[in-house]
């Protein structure tokens, strides 16, 4: 099982014939994710990786039978990239494209969520159920099919915490990168939630950073709602306030957005928190013991 | 990015929001001399990018030319907060009846535009949210839709009586014009001063933009100023780095901002004190590498480096490459602690022990010997 995406995924890459886009769809090939076709507006009728090339999301979901696209554009085509993917009527937007100004990523949000479709990032590095399907940008080898779910806003961070998941004999049953934006399409709240009726999950990690206040949030969710166990680990407790740190979501502002408020939180609601990402595997343990 | 306040004053009044008259002095005579331009009296500002200036001194009233020159000289000699002051708005002072507030900014979680208005502005706004939240009231703009005027106006006429309405409006609208022009993350008015009967103006505004949207507007990044950042900070930036000085003395590397901010959480769990924050960014060539070992050992406090790799993009084997083009080009002068992981990590491996490094595979192994080297001090 797992959540979003599986074997039978049918993805489609937009910017398939730039770098990132073409590199990104070759691993994505090799790790078995059907990858039916790409899109580059001019490059209409082209090949890549033997995938048939499209000058728009229309056709190519047209001729595809599509579900599913990922987004490897640079951020001044991004807006224009997703609307087009929304307006094709795929179900689930991935974008992994950074940089993205956020006023677009406003109007974007609600114009994706009145099409129904579902956004991923931007700003992430995609997701993967492993040994099913990987959308996106993460090292494959790293995850091993399993039963514990992982939201992250990182991107790095989250393949050493997947490492030491798996190192510990702990398997995913699907790692989602959320994005390191302030305003992104898909957020904790929205995955727990599936999280928790996916019978292939036993347990979930949440890997949250500073800035804004979406883990409190979901701390709260989960002292209401999730039955799961759960366990988390929050980056940038040393980070000074008002300084951004490398993510554009990762800022403490007006005493907003601190890693103690998010610890505290999480905590209060049950959840236990590590202080090293490879502390997560035995406190996930614990708590699937328990 | 942040701007300063004359240059905030500068883009309002171009989005037809009134503000009193006045302009940036970088010197006592210049300060004295658009004091008798504009008319006396006048208020002397310091220009820095950090609060509390008021509590520091840095706001004076001139009531002749003579005041506004001693003014502008002794505020020229201030440092707030580690900011020297380089500059001076010297504006016309207006006779404030009552201090409003009014902004325009962006809700991570609701996702729209949020506009904060209050009947209570001045420098107590933040104790105000929290002391009386009642007093400030909040209104969200539909993003896609874009701002409903009857809607509008019914919000702000809980703040302002009916003959500043429309005044209030029209400003409200410029700001929501402005932010969206010019991709702001925040637009305020602090005071917006009500001056006689019928006018408000701004009598302080602060502007910042989001980053992400600076690559669109040569115009705004045109405005930057070096305060914001350190040197080392617009030279990570150039090179496609992203850094932060910190106080701290044991040096990062890392790739990803979410392992470079956990990888200084663990130096300081085990003890130390991180000297920066350093992300090398996806697909990392050895120049970056190289660039940041430059940047970072310029720094007098290091005590140790720690480069901390966990390829996905990034290949270990260009991190290793770039980790020996360094150690030939400039000369470490403190031990350096690496650990590769993921993509192509065993021809980095292979390229940094031929070399006579040595490379650790885990984190935590890696921040407990980086700690060990810097008290040894090798």
């Amino acid at each position: 099982m797992g959540i979003l995406i599986d074997q039978n995924t049918r993805v489609l890459v937009q910017g398939i014939t730039g770098r990132d886009g073409s590199f990104h769809a070759a691993s994505m090939l090799e790790y078995g994710t059907k990858v039916v076709g790409g899109v580059t507006p001019g490059k209409g009728g082209q090949e890549v990786h033997g995938r048939p090339v499209f000058n728009t999301m229309a056709e190519a979901v047209a001729a595809t039978g599509a579900d599913c696209s990922v987004i490897f554009v640079p951020a001044r085509f991004a807006t224009a990239a997703l609307r087009e993917a929304a307006d094709s009527g795929i179900g689930l937007i991935v974008c992994i494209t950074e940089g993205v100004p956020v006023l677009e990523m406003l109007a974007n949000y609600h114009y994706i969520r009145e099409k129904g479709a579902r956004l991923i990032g931007p700003n992430c590095p995609g997701l993967i159920n492993p040994g099913k399907s990987k959308v996106g940008i993460m090292p494959g080898h790293i995850h091993k099919p399993g039963k514990i779910g992982v939201i992250s806003r990182s991107g790095t961070l989250t393949y050493e915490v997947v490492y030491n998941l798996t190192l510990a004999g702990l398997g995913q049953s699907t790692c989602i990168g959320i994005g390191g934006d302030p305003v992104i399409g898909t957020g904790y709240i929205d995955l727990l939630e599936l999280f928790e009726t996916d019978p292939g999950t036993q347990g979930v990690v949440i890997i949250g950073e500073i800035g804004g206040e979406d883990e409190e949030r979901a701390a709260e969710y989960i002292r209401r709602r999730v039955r799961k166990p759960v366990a988390a680990f929050i980056s940038g407790r040393t980070a000074p306030p008002g300084k951004r740190m490398g993510h554009a979501g990762a800022i403490i502002s007006g005493g907003k957005g601190t890693a103690e408020a998010k610890v505290k939180a999480f905590r209060e609601a049950g959840v236990p928190v590590a202080d090293r990402p490879d502390q997560i595997p035995e406190l996930m343990k614990e708590k699937l013991g328990s | 990015m942040k701007i300063h306040e004359y240059q905030a004053r500068d883009l309002l009044s171009a989005y037809g929001v009134p503000v009193p008259p006045g302009r940036v002095a970088r010197s006592a005579e210049d300060a004295a001399r658009i004091a008798e331009e504009i008319g006396l009296p006048a208020v002397i500002k310091a220009q820095v990018l950090v609060g509390g200036r008021g509590k520091a001194g840095g706001v004076k009233l001139a009531r002749t030319t003579e005041e506004a020159r001693e003014a502008a000289g002794k505020i020229l000699a201030l440092t707030i907060k580690d900011i020297p002051v380089e500059a001076v708005l010297v504006a016309k002072a207006v006779d404030i009846r009552k201090e409003y507030y009014l902004s325009v900014t962006v809700d991570r979680a609701n996702k729209k535009a949020l506009c904060i208005v209050s009947a209570s502005g001045g420098v107590d706004i933040e104790e105000l949210a929290v002391k009386e939240p009642e007093k400030i009231l909040k209104h969200y703009i539909d993003p896609l839709r874009g701002p409903d005027e009857k809607d509008l106006r019914e919000f702000l006429s809980a703040a302002f009586p009916k003959k500043l309405l429309d005044q209030a409006l029209a400003a409200l609208l410029n700001l929501y014009r402005l932010m969206i022009d010019k991709d702001c993350s925040l637009v305020e008015i602090n005071p917006y001063a009500q001056i006689d009967e019928t006018t408000l103006v701004a009598a302080d505004a602060k502007i910042n933009f989001d980053d992400n949207g600076l690559p669109k507007h040569a115009e705004v990044e045109a405005l930057r100023t070096a305060e914001e950042y350190s040197r080392e900070e617009i030279e990570a930036k150039e090179a496609g780095l992203s850094f932060v000085s910190l106080d701290g003395d044991i040096g990062c590397i890392v790739n990803g901002a979410g392992l470079a901010m956990a990888t200084m959480d663990l130096i300081k769990l085990f003890g130390g004190q991180p000297a920066n924050f350093l992300d090398v960014g996806g697909s990392s060539s050895p120049q970056k590498v190289l660039t940041a070992l430059q940047i970072l050992t310029r720094n007098k406090d290091l005590k140790a480096i720690l480069i901390n790799i966990f390829g996905g993009i990034t290949r270990c084997d260009d991190i290793a490459k770039g980790i020996l083009i360094a150690r030939d080009r400039i000369d470490l002068p403190v031990p350096l602690v690496i650990r590769l992981i993921g993509t192509n990590e065993k021809e980095g491996r292979a390229l940094l022990e031929q070399a006579g490094l040595e490379v650790a595979s885990e984190m935590t192994e890696a921040v407990k010997k980086v700690l060990e080297r810097a008290k040894a001090g090798v």
